[in-house]
């Protein structure tokens, strides 16, 4: 039955082809912590059907169905069938945003997020509430105890702020360290200058340690994934269009970042735009030249560290990297050049650890029930570390080991290697 | 439904498991198959007590039942009839209760998915055989229910050979414990046999006690191709009496064969009409390597073009888990397939399979053949278009005629998957009038409202 025939909607082979086999409810973690068929991949299809055949009012629970899914994308690895239900929850929630808008995305995906200037100012005062001292002062003071339990976990979620975004302080073209043996590329996502500053900038020393001249566009936009998991993929596209004209500018081989949920999105952006004659081939060639720093430097010959790290390190897979990218052996090899580190598995380190965008601020209770199986997990390897390539997947592993008050530090597995290559910080 | 019998659901198991929405209701009204209908309430119990409090309630109103674990059944029992009704889901009582390792024993909730409860008793050395495809996605209440198989139940038997005592609640709500620890048991009648495989008609089992065994610590696999379909199942004879009893004998046909090498790219032959995968297991690992190269040289002399024997576990489990995908898979091939599930003695596999092929020749539509050739137990699996009603049509003889074939041979409707909906206007056929007429009192004894999952496995 053809019903909305004015608005963009999913292929009807992503919801007509499932024929219910119940192999999905297996590995999402959504299902796992409800044990209810609507909060998992085979519910969430059968609704999109029903609701697009219009057997179902696309109701506002409808609606919420979709968004409670945390596009861990588990589901669409292991559909016999080769259907992407994780995909058709995004693509229900762009169906809901063409029926019923929401004004507050627009200001926030159109108006905000995608001007990394405006997201700078508005940041301003977490950063002072950092570097004032305030935090600490709470912190000595045992004030955080004072808040709900939810909101002391959203405060959690902070990293050690930087002083400016990096933004302001890295120079858009780093020269390679002896001869230059790749231009690259490098796209700054949103939450690694803002909040993980330190790490970006030590991604690129590591590129520039191993033969690549680093450019560095100031003026790229979001990626595109906030607006996607919110249903609004037309500003995804207008984000696109601009970081695609952006880089093909900038005469690159490649195109490097070190944000997984980025990394997935831009590789993505091919598929944004098929049957659009202008932008589809401008798109997939962008999105072929994008890698993941550790899929980059796992491919070329690096130099060996010299540094030691004496620790017991572990690493959790992000989903957009391990599923979105099939990007899991890289990060593992990288950490395996450092001597002195002893690398161990960490239990199930493809379960999704909760974080899905902004899933902890807007479905709590199973955002936390998910980030306490990747705890159990983390708590059996005897880690002092936990590297993990996802500002996501850093924060709420950061508020999951405050929660349970283990002494295991957050970090990016460049950091890691990066350490290990300035010898003076080697631990 | 009416508010206040959705109210004193709420009284007995709290709000949040009692679901009432239109969305809720309509994914409660499916399972594996294409059936569907919605219930008008689903109730999500946490124990023994309150499923026994439900079905009083239940009793008191007519309310129909339908009990359902995870919904991955095959034949449609854990649908709603279009009259509506309320759905029992006992997803959420997932907890093993004890793992006895004195007796070999494990005392678990019906709602323990299947695979967790293996990987719990294979931490204490012990194991768990049945091994249905759904593996991950069903409930050992459910397999129960449906007295489950898989690959290895041709050495190992199928999942009642392991009930050992059940937690029923009855249709007046009383609770009933069978069996106990003990191995033998003939104090009175089998009543762990009467409930497994009852598909929730006559009980609604709660809590399960299952038997265990040592843990075998060695497996070996083997891939072997045939020329022919035809070689292919007389082989599986030829191994059988030879002597020889392998954990699993698995039968693949050319187009069930492409499908999953389609979907997995395993490297398989596509060329070939039939594959066998032959597994043994055992404590001993000379035994265990003895038994597979004698399995490889009876194929190797019965025409297999190729027999290849897995290197390492890797190779291993990439082979099951293409087995495991196999039903799935098939939906790549058309818009709809219909699974069957008959079994034959043995001997008759070659001659069945011979049926099935002209079944799919006389009515032009693709049949694909897998199963678990060694326990005489196949899948054929019709591909067609659910939305072409011609195609349908065709589909329904077709199935007669399969069961005909399955009949003709000493064979019967379901080995693994029940009779649910879909095999009900076949089972008097199957069973003849007495049998027939002996199974409806008992269901008029245990469920004299007709109450449990009412309109299954009885023909109208």
């Amino acid at each position: 039955m053809e019903t909305l025939p004015n608005i963009e909607k999913p292929a009807e082979s992503e919801y007509l082809n499932c024929i219910r086999c119940g192999l999905c409810l297996a590995v999402c973690p959504t299902y796992q912590v409800s044990l209810k068929e609507a909060a998992g991949p085979r519910g969430r299809v059968a609704l999109a059907r029903k609701g697009l055949e219009g057997q179902l009012e696309l109701s506002q629970n409808l609606a919420e169905q979709m968004n409670a899914c945390f596009a861990c994308l588990a589901c669409n690895d292991i559909c016999p069938v080769g259907i992407h239900p994780a995909e058709l929850t995004l693509a229900m929630r762009h169906v809901q945003e063409q029926i019923r808008p929401a004004g507050w995305k627009q200001t926030l995906f159109g108006g905000l997020i995608p001007h990394p200037g405006r997201m700078e100012a508005y940041t301003l005062p977490l950063r002072l509430y950092q570097r004032s001292g305030l935090r600490k002062l709470l912190y000595l003071l045992g004030a955080t105890r004072l808040l709900p339990r939810r909101l002391r976990d959203l405060e959690a979620m902070l990293p050690h702020l930087p002083q400016r975004p990096l933004r302001q302080v890295l120079p858009e073209r780093v020269e390679a360290r002896g001869q230059e043996r790749y231009r690259v590329g490098f796209f700054l996502g949103c939450a690694q200058n803002l909040l993980f500053a330190e790490e970006s900038a030590a991604t690129v020393r590591v590129l520039q340690r191993n033969g690549c001249t680093v450019l560095t566009p100031k003026d790229t936009q979001c990626c595109g994934m906030p607006a996607r998991g919110y249903g609004r993929l037309d500003l995804v596209r207008e984000q696109a269009k601009h970081n695609i004209a952006l880089f093909e500018q900038a005469g690159v081989e490649v195109i490097v970042t070190d944000c997984a949920t980025c990394g997935s999105t831009l590789k993505e952006y091919g598929s944004f735009f098929q049957g659009d004659a202008a932008w589809e081939a401008r798109a997939a060639a962008f999105s072929a030249q994008v890698r993941d720093v550790s899929e980059f430097l796992a491919a070329i010959p690096l130099e060996k560290p010299q540094g030691r790290i004496e620790a017991r390190v572990t690493y959790h897979d992000p989903c957009h990297l391990r599923r979105g990218q099939k990007v899991w052996q890289q990060p593992r090899q990288l950490l395996g050049m450092i001597d002195g580190l002893e690398f161990v598995e960490l239990p199930e380190a493809d379960w999704c650890c909760g974080s899905a965008g902004s899933q902890l601020i807007t479905h709590y209770e199973t955002s936390v029930k998910v980030m306490e199986r990747k705890m159990d997990n983390l708590a059996g390897t005897g880690a002092s570390i936990i590297a993990s390539g996802c500002p996501g997947c850093q924060m709420q592993l950061n508020t999951a080991v405050r929660r349970r008050g283990l002494e295991v530090e957050v970090v990016h597995p460049i950091t890691l290697l990066d350490q290990a290559y300035e010898v003076k910080n080697g631990k | 439904m009416e508010n206040k019998l959705i109210a004193e659901l709420v009284k007995i198991v709290g709000k949040t498991n009692v679901l009432t929405t239109p969305e809720d209701l309509a994914v409660y009204g499916y399972d594996g198959t294409f059936q569907e209908a919605r219930p008008d309430v689903v109730v999500l119990p946490e124990n023994t007590q309150q499923i026994s409090e439900v079905v009083r309630l239940a009793a008191t109103r007519r309310t129909p039942i339908v009990p359902r674990g995870m919904g991955s059944g095959l034949a449609a029992g854990s649908v709603p009839l279009p009259a509506g009704g309320m759905v029992l889901a006992l997803t959420r009582m997932n907890h093993i209760l004890e793992i006895d390792e004195q007796n070999a024993t494990v005392h678990a909730e019906a709602g323990v998915v299947t695979a967790e409860l293996q990987a719990a008793v294979e931490k204490h050395g012990l194991f768990y055989p049945p091994d249905p495809s759904s593996i991950r996605h069903s409930t050992i209440g459910g397999n129960v229910a449906c007295n489950a198989g898989g690959p290895r139940c041709l050495k190992y038997g199928v999942t009642g050979d392991y009930v050992l005592g059940l937690t029923v609640v009855l249709a007046d709500g009383r609770i009933l414990k069978t069996g106990g620890k003990p191995i033998k048991d003939v104090t009175g009648y089998d009543l762990n046999g009467l409930f497994t495989g009852s598909e929730g008609t006559l009980g609604i089992v709660s809590e399960v006690l299952l038997r265990l065994v040592a843990k075998p610590r060695f497996a070996k696999t083997a891939l072997a191709e045939f020329a022919s379909l035809d070689s292919a199942s007389r082989t599986v004879n030829a191994i059988l009496t030879a002597g020889i009893v392998p954990a699993s004998l698995e039968l693949m046909d050319q187009t069930a064969i492409r499908c999953i090498e389609e979907a997995m790219h395993l490297g398989l032959n596509t060329a070939v009409e039939a594959a066998l995968i032959i597994e043994t297991d055992g404590t001993d690992e000379t035994t265990v390597q003895r038994e597979i190269e004698a399995c490889v040289r009876i194929c190797q002399s019965s025409q297999g073009v190729s027999v290849k024997m897995a290197q390492n576990e890797a190779e291993r489990s990439a082979l099951w888990k293409a087995r495991r995908s196999m039903a799935p898979a098939l939906a790549r091939l058309a818009p709809n397939k219909l699974g069957e599930d008959i079994t034959v003695p043995r001997s008759a596999i070659p001659e069945v399979v011979q049926r099935l092929r002209q079944i799919s020749a006389k009515y032009g539509l693709p049949v694909v053949i897998f199963g678990h050739a060694g326990d005489g137990n196949l899948h054929p699996n019709i591909l067609f278009d659910k939305r072409q009603a011609e195609q349908w049509a065709r589909v329904e003889q077709m199935v007669a005629e399969i069961f005909a074939a399955a009949l003709a041979v000493g064979g019967t409707l379901s080995g693994e998957h029940g009779v649910g909906v879909l095999k009900r206007p076949y089972l008097e056929r199957a069973l003849g009038a007495a049998s027939l007429d002996i199974q409806r009192s008992i269901k008029q004894a245990l469920d004299p409202l007709n109450i449990l999952n009412p309109g299954k496995i009885f023909p109208n």
